[in-house]
């Protein structure tokens, strides 16, 4: 390969740095195309903010022309939600999120409550097994979206901890 | 009939799945990654459920993330499609044991098949022909392989027993070569199978791809619904496929075709399944089959007139098959051009915004496709992005329609095949017919040294 990991390195900042979502070079015979999929955000129209998480319908640039089943229940996924500063947590998976460990048991977490790093947040269940979900940082609960016994997808937002 | 299905699939075939189940007023879960939320039969089907990041590994192959959506749906039964885990025993029994119906044949038969040298060996008690071939895997012993290889003869294929669908074989013409390959077909066989076993098969030089289509239902009725000829490919890969295959008899048809209905009631075959054979002076050469729909299935639609998709929903309902083998009639010809997102000459994949899509029409003309303005092509997954189907009274009609279709589709922002295939329907070897498999790569191969 005529392109040595340094140059590659070049054209991955040259891209970071810029507004492009492709860069393609062709060198002779060889050619490298670099492109900026992030795989958690929607599909990019702009470089998304670094402070807020930014979340919401996937494709801005391909907005589906149809919409869904007309007499049917609403798909799964949250609709689209106002930027909210803090650190998203997105279920790791599918299956039915619970709130507590038990019925009537009291919520793993409300709305204004300290979390510590490793604090369990809840419950999703998936063929008969229970994973716990876990925060990753501490601060303190500013948003729920998700009620006990909800059906949950991938990336689905379930809390904003500040 | 089964109330509400989950489409374990993407792109043009989980849109296919979804139009038999509307039709059928079937609920329908569309499973996704991240990436394919803006697929069409997402936004089409009654419920979504994200079920990973992009890589296939993490969401279409993901067993349980796929299961636990058919659980939070409360769906009845899951369709696997074609690719990722149609053909994997494993999810079919996980399926299963958790209670739902798998839109497809048992566990067991998936794992008959899925073992390349099982198959063979069932096939073979079946009274199907098969390849003269070693009949079971290479162990470690040199003089043994190169026994076998003698026996058979040069040239051999070394094949994958894990592998299938063109992967993992090597071809060898003397015996001073076969150690070798036997060892580097191994290593490949274990890094993308995960199983290093190989066993030998006499090499046809001038083969045709012919498979034939049978269904069946969990009653013991089975039907075959005559052949495709799929020889135009490109590193194993099938680019044009066509019903009937030009050349054979009706006799033919009817004697491999029963030999397939036979072979499949011996097994307890369920579904749709495709028994793929290489053909060479008037005689058939089992080579694998396959547990699942296929790709080119709408060929066998157009002439037979049979919703295969639908036939397997019904048959996964519990369902008696409707059609008896005399129903089975083929009319006029159809030819499948598949479209993929690449370039036409070098064959780099080509993904990105499909800035705009515009479908051919007319007499004859199905096209196949999730395309629409404005969708943007992921990188992450197969290139083939649209299949063109053309029906005509004969082939020459068939193919001057198809001719006319590759004119009329617009498919603009991103590269695609659509000039190659304009080609191979000028092509005089082409419209001839029966050409055999090695035909369109030597012919690319010729162009590429002028």
């Amino acid at each position: 390969m005529a392109m040595d990991i340094r140059k590659i390195k070049k054209l991955i900042e040259l891209l970071e740095e810029s507004n492009l979502a492709e860069l393609e070079i062709k060198e002779g015979e060889e050619t490298i195309r670099l492109s900026r999929w992030p795989t958690n955000l929607p599909m990019p129209s702009a470089a998304p903010s670094a402070q807020n998480i930014q979340f919401g319908q996937a494709g801005p640039t391909s907005a589906p022309m149809y919409h869904a089943g007309g007499n049917a229940p609403a798909p799964i996924s949250a609709p689209a939600e106002p930027a909210i500063e803090g650190t998203m947590v997105r279920s790791p998976m599918v299956g039915t999120y619970y709130a507590a460990s038990a019925p009537g048991a009291p919520s793993f977490v409300k709305v204004g409550q300290q979390v510590k790093v490793g604090d369990t947040l809840g419950i999703i269940e998936a063929m008969k097994m229970f994973n716990p979900i876990e925060c990753e940082v501490a601060g303190t609960i500013v948003k729920i979206f998700v009620e006990n016994g909800q059906p949950v997808e991938f990336d689905e937002p379930l809390v904003v901890v500040q | 009939m089964l109330e509400k299905i989950v489409i374990a699939n993407r792109g043009e075939i989980a849109l296919r799945v979804l139009r038999s189940c509307q039709a059928l007023g079937i609920k329908t879960v569309a499973v996704h990654s991240t990436v394919d939320r803006n697929l069409k039969h997402v936004a089409m089907a009654d419920e979504s459920v994200c079920i990973g990041p992009p890589a296939p590994r993490d969401s279409y192959l993901n067993i349980p993330a796929i299961i636990a959506a058919a659980e939070v749906t409360d769906a009845q039964g899951i369709h696997p499609g074609y690719g990722f885990l149609s053909e994997n025993a494993d999810f079919a029994e996980r399926v299963e044991e958790s209670g739902f119906v798998f839109i497809g044949p048992r566990p067991e038969t998936i794992r008959l098949m899925g073992d390349k040298v099982s198959a063979i060996n069932a096939m073979k008690e079946a009274g199907v022909p098969c390849v003269p071939g070693s009949g079971k895997p290479l162990d470690d012993n040199a003089t043994e392989s190169a026994r076998i290889a003698k026996e058979i003869g040069y040239p051999v294929i070394i094949k994958a027993s894990g592998g299938g669908g063109g992967r993992g074989m090597r071809v060898v013409h003397t015996e001073m070569a076969l150690l070798n390959a036997v060892a580097m077909t191994r290593a490949e066989a274990k890094s993308a199978f995960n199983n290093d076993q190989v066993y030998l098969e006499k090499y046809l030089e001038t083969p045709r791809h012919i498979e034939i289509q049978v269904l069946a239902d969990s009653f013991g009725n089975v039907i075959h619904l005559g052949e495709r000829d799929c020889s135009m490919q490109r590193r194993h890969q099938k680019v044009i496929e066509e019903a009937p295959a030009p050349g054979i008899s009706e006799k033919q048809r009817a004697e491999i075709g029963e030999v397939c209905v036979a072979a499949c009631k011996r097994i307890g075959y369920r579904g749709a399944g495709t028994f793929e054979f290489l053909y060479e002076r008037g005689r058939f050469y089992f080579i694998e089959m396959n547990t699942r729909i296929q790709v080119e299935h709408p060929v066998t639609e157009m002439v037979t007139g049979v919703d295969l998709v639908t036939e397997q929903i019904r048959v996964a309902s519990g369902e008696k098959l409707r059609y008896k083998q005399s129903d089975i009639v083929l009319r006029g010809h159809a030819i499948e051009c598949r479209i993929n997102a690449e370039d036409p000459v070098n064959f780099t994949p080509s993904p990105g915004l499909v800035s705009r899509y515009h479908a051919p029409g007319g007499p004859g003309i199905r096209m196949e496709t999730h395309l629409y303005d404005g969708y943007r092509i992921p990188p992450n997954y197969d290139a083939m992005i649209a299949k063109v189907i053309a029906h005509g009274a004969d082939r020459a009609t068939a193919i001057a329609r198809m001719r006319v279709a590759l004119s009329e589709l617009v498919i603009e922002g991103i590269k695609s095949n659509i000039p190659l295939q304009q080609q191979n329907m000028l092509d005089q070897m082409f419209q001839l017919g029966g050409f055999n498999i090695h035909y369109l790569e030597r012919r690319l191969a010729e162009a590429r040294k002028s």
